[in-house]
């Protein structure tokens, strides 16, 4: 690609690709964090409701 | 009515999640190949435009980006309204899981059109109508994200960006329209036309297949928000019944005992 | 149905006459705008008058969202939207009333005033009126769909800065159609009365979705 506007088309996907990535890493790391505290409070012995009915079931 | 009351189904948050868990993987590995598919004929198989050069390739990310900043709004605006007419409670976490991703691919879309803009118009930002209209979405997503983060307690955060959001949905027409005249009446001195409805076929297929891969990834994005979403109010309902039994004077460990 | 309307736009007629009532605070701000912006951009009365009702405009803009947050958040700190929500009258009409009260107390006056100010900005007598004009059928525009933002913020507690963020997307169309119609008169690029048509459905529109949608956002806020 000898092209003049080499720089500006790199630029675009470039910056698709942060931006794109960026979404799915908040949303991997989000998603591990969020199940990591929920089995920490349930270590502590914290349930929902709803699931210490399904227990007593 | 068995699809409606499938949907009423997922309305219990462990079922959707169950469901999430088993789709989004399928998701995400068809939005890597059609990603990978879509770059590959973004990049060796559509020919550089005859005026645009190589230029042209920087449509590929442009237009399906703009399109997504659309589709997203038009996503929550039907998500507002589950949470406003049927108080669906998934609508709610539908809506707050769209507004970054919209956000996110406005804004891909609006920096892509100015790098494109440099080359082709010589300046970084032309006040064109569509341009313009697109940095007003911009602005109304930042709105939507400012709301959420300002009222504590989910459900009614869901409703107040539920109403603003129908409201921005029926000015969005009137935006276009009085932008498009305004750009009309302030026309610069011949404004290079991006796109025609004349678009050669061997531009139009990579474009397609970019679009649906976008579409696809986007979609995977949004359930991940959604289900992400779910667990952070569950983590949320659980910190505040640890808080109430520690605040009764219960060891944590009684209250679950069995 | 029409005494409970007049009685909601006597009383926030009365509390902005009041002390501590918030009257001609949004008409000196529109004076100060007006008089710092030609520190900004030199004393050039040429340059002045051809941006003149574009900068009346903007000045309107920024004097209407300064006093919206009032709007529904005093009522909410004293009690007083209870009681309007618990009337037998209908939301939508209790929120007219009150959109109506504001535009009396901020609108109405900056249109009137708005050839005075020109007066500054060199303004032609055309340009004056026609400025006056596009700012007396444009500002109930700007008032209703700035209530809904209030609306919004009502029982934030902090919603002026979020107010305007959230409004001001909106406005844009009514702003493009004041100013341009504002423009027309003087400057016969385009006809004066489509662009001014315009704004009147504009402020039509906005009465009607502003009204509905600012009484949705209070009842969910409750």
């Amino acid at each position: 690609m000898n092209d003049p506007h080499t720089g500006f088309i790199v630029a675009s996907y470039a910056l698709t690709t942060l931006v794109v990535g960026g979404l799915v890493l908040r949303a991997v790391f989000d998603h591990r964090a969020l199940r990591r505290a929920i089995a920490q409070l349930e270590a502590r012995g914290v349930r929902r409701r709803s699931a210490r009915r399904e227990e007593a079931r | 009515m068995p699809r409606l009351t499938s949907l009423w189904n997922l309305a219990n948050p462990t079922r959707f999640l169950g469901l999430a868990d088993r789709l989004l993987p399928w998701l995400a590995a068809l939005a890597a190949v059609l990603l990978a598919v879509g770059l590959y004929l973004s990049f060796f198989v559509a020919p550089p435009d005859y005026q645009q050069g190589e230029t042209v390739r920087i449509m590929f990310v442009h237009v399906p980006a703009a399109w997504l900043g659309l589709f997203m709004y038009v996503m929550m605006s039907a998500s507002a309204l589950g949470t406003l007419v049927w108080r669906h409670p998934l609508a709610d976490v539908a809506q707050k899981a769209a507004a970054p991703i919209g956000a996110a691919f406005t804004f891909v879309c609006l920096v892509t059109g100015s790098l494109w803009g440099k080359p082709m118009w010589g300046t970084w930002w032309v006040w064109d109508a569509r341009l313009t209209s697109v940095l007003v979405l911009f602005l109304m997503y930042l709105g939507i994200i400012a709301l959420w983060r300002a009222v504590d307690d989910p459900a009614r955060a869901a409703r107040a960006v539920a109403v603003l959001t129908l409201v921005g949905v029926v000015n969005i027409p009137i935006i276009k329209f009085s932008v498009d005249w305004w750009s009309t009446l302030h026309q610069p001195a011949a404004v290079f036309r991006i796109d025609g409805p004349t678009i050669h076929p061997s531009m139009l297929w990579p474009l397609l297949v970019m679009a649906v891969a976008f579409t696809v990834l986007a979609i995977a994005l949004h359930l991940a928000g959604m289900r992400n979403e779910i667990l952070r109010r569950r983590v949320r309902s659980l910190r505040l019944m640890e808080a109430e039994q520690l605040d009764a004077g219960v060891e944590p460990a009684a209250g679950a005992a069995r | 149905m029409t005494r409970a309307f007049l009685a909601l736009v006597l009383r926030d007629l009365r509390l902005a006459a009041r002390v501590g009532g918030s009257g001609a605070m949004g008409l000196v701000f529109f004076l100060m705008l007006v008089a710092v912006v030609p520190f900004a951009l030199g004393p050039d009365l040429n340059l002045l008058s051809r941006i003149g009702p574009a900068l009346l405009w903007f000045s309107a803009v920024l004097a209407t969202l300064i006093g919206l947050d009032r709007l529904f958040q005093t009522d909410v700190e004293d009690g007083a939207i209870d009681l309007i929500l618990a009337s037998d009258t209908p939301l939508e009409v209790l929120v007219a009333a009150k959109g109506v009260a504001h535009w009396l107390t901020t609108g109405l006056p900056l249109a009137l005033c708005a050839p005075l100010f020109g007066l500054l900005l060199a303004l032609t007598p055309q340009a004056m009126l026609a400025v006056a004009a596009t700012l007396l059928v444009g500002t109930p525009a700007l008032t209703f769909i700035g209530a809904v933002g209030a609306a919004l913020t009502a029982s934030l507690g902090r919603g002026g800065l979020l107010l305007a963020i959230l409004v001001m997307p909106l406005m844009v169309p009514t702003l493009i159609f004041g100013v341009s119609a504002a423009n027309a008169a003087t400057a016969a690029t385009v006809g004066f009365l489509t662009p001014f048509l315009v704004l009147v459905a504009l402020s039509l529109v906005a009465i009607v979705i502003g009204t509905f949608a600012a009484a949705a956002a209070l009842r969910q806020g409750a």
